[in-house]
């Protein structure tokens, strides 16, 4: 699965791409909102662009959708630039945030606003109604008003009167933040087994990383402008190329220190203390003496109880490692499957997940483990200011 | 017996706070206008002795310049209703919509300056644009055209309660498009629409209780206006308030002027309910 939509974004130039933005640059007044930002979307995938509020997402959105105009760049939908096409005119629909159901129309209504203006003849029209309404799981309500539906049922109205006009593109303005948590989860779902049984190019913007890696076949992550990285859920996830995304992907421990070693692409990070751990390198090669960041997973890290005996100079490593490292537990969060134990190195604090299995050790506070994990896991950037 | 006392007190203050608005509503009112409709069915049959009848009623309907004031007052007021609608959407849509900020607050004091002088002064200042000497004849004279009378006609009359009723229209209307989320415009351009389209299928039924409580407040005051009709109307722009005025005033028969103050009052009611059945709007809707 994965490496087929690799392969494929990869040999994107050849398949069909319904969207292509080349070089899209919207500022507003010394403010870069969009800064040279160039993309492809294949059909029929789920894009999602991801960011934290304020990132110039919106604005980007806004600009497929046509209510701004970029001051540089072309936006391509289906091979045809949209630039001088207004916003009624584009083969692109878009799911406000606030849903903007019209609440002088009933369900039907709504519906029907689109097709009339596409110059749908009335029986077809009914027909098409009928038939969007049911695969969105919402047949026999076309009669009520948007008021009187719950808030998962509006989401529905909102993306059935986009669906119907079957545009080339349909954009999400982060449709979900309104719902409860547990709703959410659920649209989640819903909305990624949707765009499959459509097949629409989506393009779905939001600040909320679980969103983006739950339904998309590619996140881009976006940070004051521009893209940090467009990649796969699983790529971003594993193999993240800025200390940006590694830290705004998914939970990750973010840990100061001092490389002391190089060997490849390979570094030994002095932490505070005694403590050295080895990280793989990004970026240019990193010399002696840097001040870095490094990045590891709570996943990743393997806790080795240590006997207050044994605390000594040179602890007690696994076999194997090149690494040394003793924390100090804070405290355990149990949470289900995302328990987690709080430790402390010197000064800073980490996570790591505890075992899943149920005959994990208990840790107290105060008591002293060994940290250890697979080189690879972890990451430093070289090369980005801190 | 305390709490026999709290009751009483809590009685004794709902009183209290109700007296001013039952004063209000019983003594002016309920008690004059009960006082006129019974006033509209007596008939004088000598200087000191009157009868109970249907008389005055009777003249209105037998005498056409009655009835042809009163339906030219109503299709008049009708008019300036419409036209004060036309000139105040766009008007309400600046004001709500694209101005921001300090710009906002002038152009609602631009409106409301006029209504700091009253309607007498209000009059004066369009009769000396539009007389002859006026300024607008002036300057028209300064093109070479001759001395024009714009006063003393039915679009002077209409000019003058336009401007009169604008006020009206216009802050109902910005308070109810202040509320249009910018959202629902802009889905009604993505999903195809056109301006015309946006406008009647979206703004227009979100403003509908906005449009239809302005109207109400426009048509019943220039149903009732008696100034600015009377000083810049010509002598064949009869409004029906002067009916009124020359019976009460005039003729001193206070029955004839009952009851066309009856009439008129019909009238007014007959029109807000169905605008508002027409619209399908209801009152607490509308003033609410």
């Amino acid at each position: 699965m994965t490496s087929s939509v690799m392969t494929s974004s990869q040999d994107s130039a050849t398949t069909a791409c319904d969207l292509v933005c080349q070089h899209l640059v919207r500022a507003f007044g010394a403010h870069q909102a969009v800064d040279d930002v160039s993309f492809e979307v294949p059909a029929g995938r789920f894009f999602s662009i991801l960011g934290p509020s304020g990132c110039g997402k919106t604005t980007l959105l806004r600009m497929l959708a046509g209510f701004e105009t970029p001051d540089a760049g072309d936006i391509l939908i289906q091979g045809r630039s949209m630039l001088p096409v207004p916003p009624n005119r584009r083969p692109v629909n878009l799911v406000f945030q606030q849903l903007a159901l019209f609440p002088s129309m009933t369900v039907a209504e709504n519906i029907a606003y689109g097709l009339k203006r596409h110059k749908v003849p009335a029986s077809a029209r009914r027909q098409r109604i009928d038939e969007v309404l049911a695969q969105v799981g919402l047949d026999g309500l076309g009669h009520r008003q948007p008021a009187a539906l719950s808030g998962g049922q509006r989401q529905r109205v909102a993306l059935a009167r986009c669906l119907v006009l079957r545009p080339a593109l349909l954009l999400l303005d982060e449709p979900l933040g309104a719902l409860d948590l547990k709703l959410r989860e659920q649209m989640k779902v819903e909305l990624k087994h949707l765009q499959q049984a459509f097949g629409t190019t989506f393009v779905y913007i939001t600040h909320d990383q679980s969103e983006a890696m739950v339904m998309s076949d590619q996140v881009a992550v976006m940070r004051e402008g521009r893209f940090e990285q467009v990649d796969t859920p699983e790529a971003l996830y594993h193999d993240p190329q800025t200390p940006f995304v590694a830290g705004f992907v998914g939970d990750n421990n973010q840990l100061e220190g001092v490389v002391e070693r190089q060997e490849g692409g390979q570094v030994g990070v002095r932490l505070s203390g005694n403590n050295l751990v080895m990280a793989q390198c990004l970026g240019p090669a990193a010399s002696v003496g840097d001040q870095v960041s490094l990045f590891i997973r709570p996943e990743f890290i393997r806790m080795t109880p240590l006997s207050s005996g044994s605390l000594s100079a040179d602890g007690m490593q696994p076999e194997g490692s090149s690494m040394h490292c003793q924390a100090e537990v804070v405290t355990t969060l149990f949470d289900g499957a995302n328990s987690r134990v709080e430790l402390r190195i010197g000064r800073q604090t980490l996570m790591a997940r505890l075992p899943q299995d149920a005959s994990s050790v208990h840790f107290h506070p105060g008591e002293w483990v060994a940290l250890s994990w697979a080189t690879e896991k972890a990451r430093v950037f070289s090369g980005w200011a801190s | 017996m305390n709490k026999v006392h709290h009751q009483h007190a809590r009685r004794l203050s709902l009183w209290l706070l109700l007296t001013p608005f039952v004063l209000w509503i019983g003594l002016l009112v309920l008690l004059p206008h009960l006082q006129m409709l019974r006033v509209s069915f007596q008939v004088r049959e000598s200087w000191d002795s009157v009868t109970w009848g249907l008389d005055q009623y009777a003249h209105f309907f037998t005498e056409p310049y009655y009835w042809r004031t009163f339906l030219r007052t109503g299709l008049m007021s009708l008019l300036t209703m419409i036209l004060t609608l036309v000139v105040a959407f766009p008007i309400a849509w600046y004001i709500a919509r694209l101005a921001r900020g300090r710009a906002r607050g002038w152009l609602f004091l631009a409106c409301l300056i006029p209504f700091w002088a009253s309607e007498l002064v209000r009059t004066y200042g369009w009769m000396i644009l539009l007389r002859e000497s006026g300024v607008f004849s002036a300057l028209l004279q300064w093109f070479g055209f001759a001395p024009t009378e714009m006063l003393y006609n039915d679009v002077a009359v209409v000019v003058g309660l336009v401007y009169n009723g604008l006020l009206f229209m216009v802050v109902p209307l910005v308070t109810t498009l202040d509320g249009l989320d910018e959202s629902l415009v802009e889905a009604g351009y993505d999903l195809g629409g056109g301006h015309f389209t946006v406008m009647r299928e979206i703004v227009v039924p979100w403003a509908m209780p906005g449009i239809v409580s302005g109207c109400i407040v426009v048509f019943m005051l220039t149903l009732g206006s008696y100034l600015t009709p009377t000083l810049m109307g010509g002598k064949d722009s009869a409004w029906f308030t002067q009916q009124i005025f020359t019976q009460f005033i005039t003729r001193f028969n206070w029955e004839q002027g009952a009851a066309l103050g009856i009439l008129l009052l019909l009238l007014s009611s007959l029109m807000i309910w169905l605008g508002l059945r027409l619209t399908g709007q209801s009152l607490r809707k509308v003033m609410g």
